[in-house]
């Protein structure tokens, strides 16, 4: 009886220190490829190159434009996702009936539950063509409709972790407000939003971070032309594109090329590392503690 | 017009923007499913679902793609399932608060966080190298499995935590062991919330294309995969292929294979929110 419950326990416990392995295996896989990577390119060129032409005969490896290209989708997702997401947190608590709220918000989350590839065609076929309709020289593949349906598709996330954020407030903050005699919108802005502003802050990092490794709607509708620029306009790549690219081609296991995905990967997870990471240090230190 | 009426004018003027707000992401929502329906849904026919993939548009179908998105599915499930849940309840039950048990909370949290196409790169490496399994279907289910890892392992704990500690301590005082209090006591309250996570999670697995097209899987394999070392196409990889030919035609086959998509996503997420609603009904502490 003792040795069986020691050999489930031992089970068990192995089965969660394989997220530790696979911790290990993810950062492993990535450093080996680039190690390799930047024994060919050095740092410097990868840095500092504006160009990222690996797989043309005039081979250059900046990682810049694929940066560029992120951070410029990123951008425009999270302007459209903040303003509205923050919007509906502070409607749902300061406005909205407690019964409209538990409608509602399983309904968001279907926004969420979209596959990607389908926000892709999404931008690809009717948001493109609509902007094109009063942006001319909008180009058929463009950051701005990639960003824009990104942006839709992370609403739910920021609504929800703020929402969440909001209604943590103690009720005798907000009540008080309302004794000085403010209106919900006064309330709202002067109390709550500050006194809910780390967790708000945390579920616009956790936004960020989703929107920088957001993979197809941006292999769909954005382009694949890296590229150094912060026009919206133009077809872009960003760094999750270049890897579905070089992926889609027939580029020979070990070669240079090859190592180029790892090398755009191990950029890709360090972001989204410091940004997690951030989030959580965060939610640690400054989460406010009413009691 | 007094101060205090500016600031209810202000009030209310919000109050409008709020509804706005929430109502538009789900407008376009629903602008978009309706175009999508619109456009795909007069090329859904048994042809459309029993054929084997073409280059011709008009005769292509998308049965190889629904059957592979069908056996990832159950590989996945099959992989993640009993892992995910072992994993939870050890944290959950097992652990005691030390460093280590800390670092794992926080490896988990990290984990979920890891971009799908990043988890591409180590199943690319891991399993089709390393491993040699090649482009298969099992190495596609490996590689979602340790994608929605971190969201079975929260969803586990979460259900773990809501069964209140006297059953427990009613199961111990009855002379039962850890293992039994757990087996017969906790996992059986808790299997439902469990069960809702699990589901959710493997309904991200089924909208995947991004780890997929990064281990090998092709978007045109001839053939309904028939064990688990096959290769394989899944449903948004077919989409995507489609998505990116010019032929108008073409984006007419993504759109149908878009509904069907969309049904089992919607399908999968219906049981989950039923299953939920049962459980909170069912049981009450």
């Amino acid at each position: 009886m003792r040795v069986q419950e020691k050999i489930i326990e031992s089970l068990l416990w192995l089965s969660a220190a394989i997220t530790i392995l696979i911790t290990i295996s993810i950062v492993w896989v990535l450093l080996s490829e680039s190690v390799l990577f930047f024994s060919e390119v050095s740092l410097v060129r990868f840095l500092t190159e504006k160009e990222w032409t690996p797989l043309f005969a005039d081979k250059k490896f900046g990682i810049l434009p694929l940066v560029a290209g992120t951070f410029l989708t990123t951008v425009i997702a999270i302007a459209v996702a903040l303003p509205i997401g923050l919007t509906i947190a502070i409607y749902l608590n300061e406005y909205a009936h407690a019964r409209f709220k538990t409608y509602i918000k399983p309904l968001l989350e279907v926004l969420a539950t979209i596959p990607t590839v389908v926000y892709g065609f999404f931008a690809l076929t009717v948001v493109t063509p609509f902007l094109q309709s009063f942006i001319p020289g909008l180009a058929g593949f463009n950051a701005l409709s990639a960003g824009i349906v990104m942006g839709i598709m992370i609403i739910p996330m920021i609504s929800s972790l703020s929402e969440d954020a909001i209604s943590a407030v103690p009720r005798s903050l907000r009540e008080a407000a309302y004794g000085m005699g403010s209106t919900r919108l006064q309330t709202a802005f002067g109390v709550m939003v500050p006194a809910a502003s780390s967790g708000i802050l945390v579920s616009v990092i956790l936004a960020i971070s989703r929107a920088v490794g957001e993979t197809m709607i941006v292999a769909i509708a954005a382009g694949q032309q890296p590229r150094l620029t912060l026009n919206p306009f133009v077809p872009i790549e960003t760094i999750t594109t270049y890897i579905v690219q070089v992926s889609l081609g027939d580029v020979p296991h070990g070669s240079l090329e090859y190592r180029t995905i790892f090398a755009a990967g191990m950029t890709l997870f360090v972001f989204t590392f410091i940004l997690n990471n951030l989030s959580f240090w965060i939610k640690k230190k400054y989460q406010e503690k009413y009691d | 017009m007094t101060n205090s009426e500016k600031n209810r004018l202000k009030d209310k003027a919000f109050q409008v923007f709020g509804v706005f707000c929430t109502f538009i992401g789900l407008v376009v929502l629903a602008i978009f499913l309706i175009d999508i329906v619109i456009e795909g849904i007069a090329r859904i026919d048994w042809d459309f679902l029993t054929s084997l993939p073409s280059r011709r548009a008009a005769s292509a179908g998308i049965l190889t793609a629904w059957a592979g998105t069908i056996w990832i599915l159950i590989l996945s499930a099959l992989i993640a399932f009993p892992l995910g849940i072992a994993a939870g309840v050890y944290l959950e039950e097992y652990a005691k608060k030390t460093k280590l048990s800390n670092f794992l909370e926080i490896n988990i949290a990290n984990l979920a966080g890891v971009p799908s196409i990043i988890y591409g790169l180590l199943g690319l490496e891991l399993f089709v190298r390393f491993m040699k399994l090649g482009g298969s279907l099992l190495a596609g289910a490996l590689t979602l499995s340790l994608l929605i890892l971190p969201i079975i392992i929260v969803t586990t704990r979460e259900a773990i935590r809501a069964v209140p500690r006297t059953i427990r301590d009613g199961s111990f005082a009855l002379g039962a062991s850890k293992w039994q209090t757990v087996w017969y006591q906790v996992l059986p309250s808790s299997f439902g919330g469990i069960l809702t996570g699990v589901i959710l999670a493997l309904s991200r697995a089924v909208g995947e294309a991004a780890p997929l097209i990064v281990i090998g899987a092709l978007a045109y394999v001839p053939f309904v995969p028939s064990s688990p070392m096959d290769e394989f196409t899944v449903l948004p990889i077919q989409i995507f292929n489609w998505t990116s030919r010019p032929q108008a035609a073409f984006l007419t086959n993504a759109a149908a294979a878009i509904i069907i998509l969309l049904l089992i996503t919607f399908l999968l997420n219906g049981v989950a929110v039923y299953l939920r609603h049962r459980q909170q009904k069912k049981i009450k502490w």
